[in-house]
């Protein structure tokens, strides 16, 4: 297990104080100076020798994002967007991050920022979180009086953080709808390139990043790029913010080592699955938008990027949703494709109708009302939506139910066998 | 995607303006963003009259467009895009449930029930005491808390069917209610009965400042030549392969 003193946030539950003396004394901000001392391209070197992937979903390496901006200033301003729009079904790691411990935020929009020579920061926090955006705002306004950001501040790189918001739309969590609603428009997906490294917020260089990618910044450089490298596996660094909910006898948010056993986060953490490990059914193991796990899976595979990969699945972002054999696990997934048909941006056709198509006939599957050969049609179906759309909430939408398929496929079957003979009776 | 459409002409009020205290955040509002981008600004402004009124009106979009700088259509893309603008009037106390999976599996059926039995059998519908409306709402992010509802600002988290119904009860008595967690939770995500980490006292009390002081620079310095020159990266992005749509970027 993780040892207390290696874990960023040390507030996580919000058992301590809040405010900007407490973030201090707990490490934060400190001597932040000597951070940007190293200069922007140390910074984004210790990152990438930490291995710090995108928290976000993608797992898409921080350190290599950040050195796609422009090396310097030119006509264009460079931006740097916070994505907090946390909307992902099972995720609310960043929600704990903003209202419990955000200085590790802001300390890492300053750190972050300059290592991206920007000068202005906009983080977008969903429209919902409002008490979550109240408590950032008044990190952001101590950190202000305080000078450790603004006009002048004391560390001599000049910094606006401003928070936006959201009024609720899923799909402003894809990086460049969320820069459309950030510019006051619908949130709709742009197609790249040009990528928002090149042409992003009011069309300039711009790098949109998770809030926990952020937020463990300062601490990475400040410890060390081998402190981070040395926990987790190889290409699978870190610590990380897993959210485990569902049927476990004790739902929560906890601090652990990238690659921890399934088995192991649930039992020790989550007091175990309601009625016992034999009791568990599935785990979708990163989020609505992964390809859930049957239980023969669940017994010995490690959270983790790599691993979840290889069977099939992602670790998305860490958001494990745990369902015990009490469940209707086709009425779970249709539910998730309820979910994607509610949050189509309506700009893609095989999104837009796709979406709408699969619910319907996943609603037909939970009662049972449908044809053997549907299940092969669906599977066809989202094969065809997949890959086809702008961004990935296709993939997202496609994915569940094609992990339905893969593993309950017997499930679904029997379903329409004992609808058929209801109807014949 | 869902169909929305603004309220019947007939439930429109005649105008809308800002109240001076309104007015005057509207403009500090404004000013976070670069000039000539004041577009930016609209879903904050129209979620400050929504506060101000209860729910989204034509004259408010007319209102906001204006202030903006924006043609009206704009203005009325961004209100029917978003659902949280509310294009209908709602009750003083608009009860959300969330309903996706993950509060599903934890019993939100039960909360709904008890919406259904206490406010309205109908959803967006006021309840007869004017007080009241309901909506089944996506995942509000707040999963390790489910099942969960919001009212106004706040989440009102670990409820089940009999919490929801004395929330309402009480709220239509006029009692506050305490937002968070309605277990035995302290005060968050932590595990119910107390946490199984952040337990060492040594992260508190104030050693951990100064701590890692120390820490140097492990690469060497890079030259101003190469710093400036496109990384790896950045060539390849100049020359992307090809890719199909919507590929994972």
């Amino acid at each position: 297990m993780l040892a207390d003193k290696d874990r960023i946030f040390t507030n996580l539950y919000g058992f301590q104080d809040v405010g900007l003396e407490a973030a201090k004394k707990r490490g934060q901000w400190d001597n932040t100076k000597a951070i940007l001392a190293l200069g922007p391209e140390n910074i984004v070197d210790i990152i990438k020798k930490s291995g710090l992937r995108g928290r976000g979903g993608a797992g898409f390496p921080t350190g290599l994002k950040w050195s796609f901006m422009p090396k310097e200033i030119k006509e264009r301003p460079h931006y740097l967007v916070v994505n907090a729009d946390e909307s992902e079904p099972g995720t609310c790691k960043d929600r704990d991050i903003m209202r419990n411990d955000p200085h590790t935020l802001v300390e890492g929009c300053l750190v972050a920022s300059f290592a991206m020579r920007a000068h202005a920061c906009y983080v977008y926090v969903r429209g919902e979180f409002i008490r979550e955006r109240e408590a950032l705002q008044r990190a952001v306004d101590e950190a202000y009086a305080d000078k450790l950001i603004g006009k002048n501040n004391v560390h001599g790189w000049d910094f606006d953080l401003y928070i936006h918001h959201g009024a609720g739309a899923y799909i402003c969590g894809e990086e460049t709808a969320l820069l459309e609603s950030l510019e006051g428009k619908k949130g709709q997906p742009r197609l790249k390139p040009p990528f928002p490294a090149n042409v992003g917020l009011y069309g300039c260089p711009t790098t949109v990043n998770n809030v926990e990618s952020i937020a463990v910044a300062p601490t990475i450089i400040r410890r060390g790029a081998d402190w981070f490298a040395g926990i987790g596996r190889p290409n699978n660094t870190g610590t990380k913010v897993f959210c485990i909910s569902g049927h476990v006898n004790k739902p929560c948010n906890v601090e652990e080592e990238m690659g921890i056993p399934l088995r192991e986060l649930i039992e020790r953490h989550c007091g175990g699955v309601r009625g016992g490990w034999d009791n568990l059914l599935a785990v979708i193991p990163g989020g609505a938008s992964v390809p859930l796990l049957p239980k023969h899976i669940c017994d010995d595979v490690l959270m983790d990027f790599d691993s979840l990969k290889n069977v099939q699945s992602g670790l998305g972002t860490a958001a494990v949703i745990v369902m015990d054999k009490s469940t209707d696990v086709i009425k779970a997934i249709q539910r998730l494709a309820y979910f994607y048909k509610h949050e189509s941006c309506g700009q893609c056709t095989p999104c837009r109708e796709g979406t709408g198509w699969m619910w319907r006939v996943m609603t037909r599957m939970v009662r049972g009302d449908a044809k053997v050969g549907e299940i092969d049609l669906l599977q066809e179906v989202t094969k065809e939506i997949e890959g086809h759309t702008i961004c990935a909430l296709g993939d997202a939408a496609a994915w569940p139910i094609q992990g339905l398929i893969r593993h309950f496929r017997p499930e679904i079957e029997r379903r329409i066998a004992d609808f058929g003979k209801l109807a014949a009776e | 995607m869902s169909l929305r459409r603004l309220a019947p002409p007939e439930m429109q009020p005649a105008n809308f303006s800002f109240t001076a205290e309104n007015a005057e955040w509207a403009n500090a509002t404004i000013a976070k963003y670069p000039q000539g981008r004041q577009a930016s600004a609209v879903i904050s402004l129209l979620w400050r009259g929504q506060e101000q009124e209860g729910w989204v009106t034509h004259p408010m979009i007319e209102h906001v467009a204006r202030m903006l700088g924006m043609p009206f259509i704009r203005v009325l893309e961004v209100a029917t895009f978003y659902t949280m603008f509310n294009l209908e009037p709602v009750g003083t106390y608009l009860v959300q449930v969330c309903t996706t999976t993950p509060c599903w599996l934890m019993g939100s059926d039960a909360v709904i029930a008890a919406c259904k039995k206490h406010i309205h059998p109908h959803p967006h519908t006021v309840s007869p005491d004017g007080k009241f409306s309901w909506m089944e709402v996506e995942c509000l992010g707040a999963c390790v808390n489910a099942p969960m509802l919001q009212i106004g600002k706040d989440f009102y988290e670990d409820i089940d069917g009999p919490i929801t119904e004395q929330m309402i009860a009480d709220l239509r008595a006029g009692k506050a209610i305490r937002p968070g967690p309605q277990n035995s939770r302290r005060t968050s995500s932590e595990p119910e009965g107390g946490a199984t980490t952040l337990k060492d006292p040594s992260l508190y009390d104030g050693s951990m400042i100064g701590k890692y002081h120390k820490q140097v620079p492990e690469s060497e310095a890079v030259t101003d030549a190469e710093g400036k020159a496109p990384s790896k990266g950045a060539s390849d992005r100049e020359t992307p392969n090809q890719k199909p749509p919507g590929a994972a970027t």
